[in-house]
């Protein structure tokens, strides 16, 4: 390899040879540049349909009561379950390993919002600060309610971007301004906004501790929402869904003096199932681009191999030649071989980097709905590019094998 | 030099075997110009494939310069080729992307001489050829004299014990194959070994010795005196 003199030899013959070289390059090099844009594509797609679903986090479970169905211990059917406080305390650290973000809610149905003259109804939610998550709420401006803010039962609200723009007519800076809920001042500290759209901007959101104190709910809480840690796989994800739902049912139905098969008074809503349909539109699409993918490589691996294959017949006579002078069979095979790799090398790595150029580039720029920065895993890149030299290699290894054993007379009668 | 003893070759073509070789004795001595002359099929090529260890014999004892030729793999047939001996063809064989002075050293990288001592070498043997001025370029910009004489060059290169030319002057006309001619024949007096295959008689007559094949046998083999190319020119 590191033989100087065949170095010059193998440039010399490149050197001599552009157009051949040119073309062995060029179809290396559009196979991986074709390769690295299509798994870019792929992996654009994936991100731009994972932004689709994830308006709300994939696998939100939301709790939620209604009134019991069935006679228990004693006590009635027809009651209304309600929620305290220390059943979401409980939850949570009972839970804290599990739970990547929780909060409970109590909610107003509809508030009368007034800003100077303008007024409008919406929904009150007092949450906690993990609601921000659970909703994949964005901020515009100011920040979200935190955990200081519920502590000191502050008066402080978090318009949507909607509600400003209902309220704020004049353009003026909602931030620090007060507004008022039912006729009860609250500072706006921030102004968010919901990928779920319009219909998702018509709530404020106070701190929980401040929303109960103020509007009368006591330690009564409506609904609890939770999201669990991402698992690898949909199968530990469901499993650990199901559990999870499974416990907290039962411990919410063992407090509440629920019978254990009542169906109506705990409600727990799992949005694994549209979790499922992510999943697995995810695996098709990966499924599909690595297929693609595959088959770029086969597509690629054969055109080496023909061309090498092509390079070795065109060059039977020059074998021949150099064998009447004294040239080895290994030294035949080593030129043939030395060359190719050589060759490959350089041409899969420019297709590499002018098609990671093409993606840092103008990836960002792509910006339709489905496809979101078009990417590449760098080492996924380079393997493919070490797949392709070898799997040339291979290829042109019979061919410059047999022609290395071809008899200088024939090789020499070759015209 | 050359001993060859009771050589036999045949070929098989399809279900025949055609008997080329049938018992081929012969001896060259250092110095000799020797002329291999026969008409086509009468096994001239094939001897010489045999002499120049591109082809190998089926029977007979081959000794080289005291060293037998015989079970060679490939290996040490192109070590020996490399060695020993030095082909002009026909078809003059240069490779046509590499300049005349590149295809005068390729003998010289297989033996591996560094670049820069080659390069001086081709150099001094393409001089000798007087083709100096015609170094940098290909193949395919040399008349076919000076291809060949480029081809003989690099035969001689690798100075070789023997040189082996197969119809050298076959695809030249007339007047530059006499100019090929004195070349060989001035290496010649050099005192290299040389066996020259033509069916040419003008050209045989510029040897020193005529052996004469006829279906695969010696049916000749005489001294001649040697016209001296440049006379007829």
């Amino acid at each position: 390899m590191f033989d100087v003199e065949r170095w010059q030899e193998i440039f010399e013959t490149i050197s001599k040879n552009k157009l051949r070289t040119f073309l062995t390059g060029l179809s290396v090099a559009s196979g991986i540049f074709i390769l690295v844009i299509l798994l870019g594509i792929g992996e654009g797609m994936q991100n731009g349909i994972s932004k689709q679903f994830e308006r709300n986090a994939a696998n939100i479970l939301y709790v939620f009561t209604g009134v019991t169905s069935k006679e228990y211990k004693g006590l009635n059917p027809g009651r209304q379950i309600v929620m305290k406080n220390d059943d979401f305390s409980y939850i949570s650290s009972k839970y804290q390993d599990d739970l990547e973000y929780k909060s409970s809610i109590f909610r107003i149905w509809s508030g009368l919002i007034t800003f100077k003259n303008e007024s409008g109804a919406y929904r009150v939610e007092g949450v906690w600060p993990d609601y921000q998550f659970l909703e994949n709420a964005g901020m515009t401006e100011g920040r979200y309610i935190n955990y200081k803010d519920q502590e000191n039962f502050e008066k402080v609200v978090v318009i949507s971007e909607k509600i400003k723009s209902d309220l704020f007519k004049n353009g003026e800076n909602p931030i620090g301004e007060y507004i008022q809920i039912s006729n009860i001042n609250f500072k706006v500290i921030g102004v968010y906004t919901d990928p779920g759209g319009e219909r998702e901007e018509t709530r404020v959101f106070l701190p929980i501790s401040t929303a109960q104190r103020v509007f009368g709910g006591a330690n009564n809480i409506r609904n609890l929402s939770f999201t669990l840690e991402k698992k690898d796989n949909f199968e530990e994800a469901l499993a650990e869904s199901e559990r999870f739902t499974e416990e907290v049912s039962s411990y919410l139905k063992e407090k509440h003096i629920i019978a254990p098969d009542d169906t109506s008074a705990i409600n727990i809503n799992n949005t694994l199932e549209e979790a499922k349909r992510f999943y697995d539109l995810i695996n098709m699409i990966k499924f599909f681009f690595w297929g693609v993918g595959i088959c770029t490589i086969i597509a690629g691996v054969v055109g080496v191999s023909n061309i090498m294959l092509i390079i070795v017949k065109e060059r039977t006579k020059e074998i021949g030649i150099r064998k009447a002078l004294g040239a080895e069979p290994v030294s035949i095979i080593v030129m043939v071989l030395h060359e190719s790799i050589f060759i490959t090398t350089i041409a899969g790595f420019v297709g590499l980097i002018f098609s990671l150029a093409l993606l840092e580039f103008v990836g960002p720029m792509i910006e339709t709905e489905y496809i979101t920065n078009p990417s590449i895993n760098f080492s996924v890149a380079i393997s493919t590019v070490f797949i392709l030299i070898i799997a040339g290699a291979i290829a042109g290894f019979f061919p410059a094998w047999r022609a290395a054993r071809i008899k200088p007379i024939v090789a020499l009668r070759d015209e | 030099m050359i001993e060859i003893k009771d050589l036999h070759k045949s070929y098989k073509m399809g279900s025949n075997s055609i008997h080329v070789l049938k018992g081929i004795n012969f001896s060259v001595a250092e110095g000799e110009l020797v002329a291999i002359m026969g008409s086509s099929g009468s096994g001239k090529s094939t001897l010489l494939n045999i002499l120049g260890m591109l082809d190998e014999a089926d029977q007979g004892s081959y000794t080289l310069d005291g060293l037998p030729i015989k079970n060679l793999n490939e290996k040490i047939a192109a070590q020996y080729r490399n060695k020993f001996l030095g082909f002009v063809f026909q078809s003059f064989n240069l490779i046509n992307y590499k300049s005349a002075l590149d295809n005068v050293a390729l003998p010289l990288y297989y033996q591996g001489v560094k670049r820069g001592e080659r390069m001086d070498i081709a150099m001094s043997y393409l001089e000798k050829v007087g083709l100096a001025n015609w170094a940098s370029h290909l193949p395919n910009e040399l008349s076919g004299g000076q291809k060949q004489r480029v081809a003989i060059a690099r035969a001689l290169a690798s100075n070789p014990k023997v040189l082996l030319a197969d119809e050298p002057t076959g695809a030249l006309d007339t007047k530059t194959s006499y100019e090929v001619m004195d070349l060989i024949q001035g290496i010649n007096d050099e005192g290299r070994t040389i066996l020259v295959v033509t069916h040419e008689h003008d050209i045989a007559q510029m040897t020193k010795r005529i052996v004469n094949l006829k279906d695969g046998l010696i049916i000749d083999d005489t001294r001649v005196k040697q016209i001296r190319a440049l006379s007829n020119v």
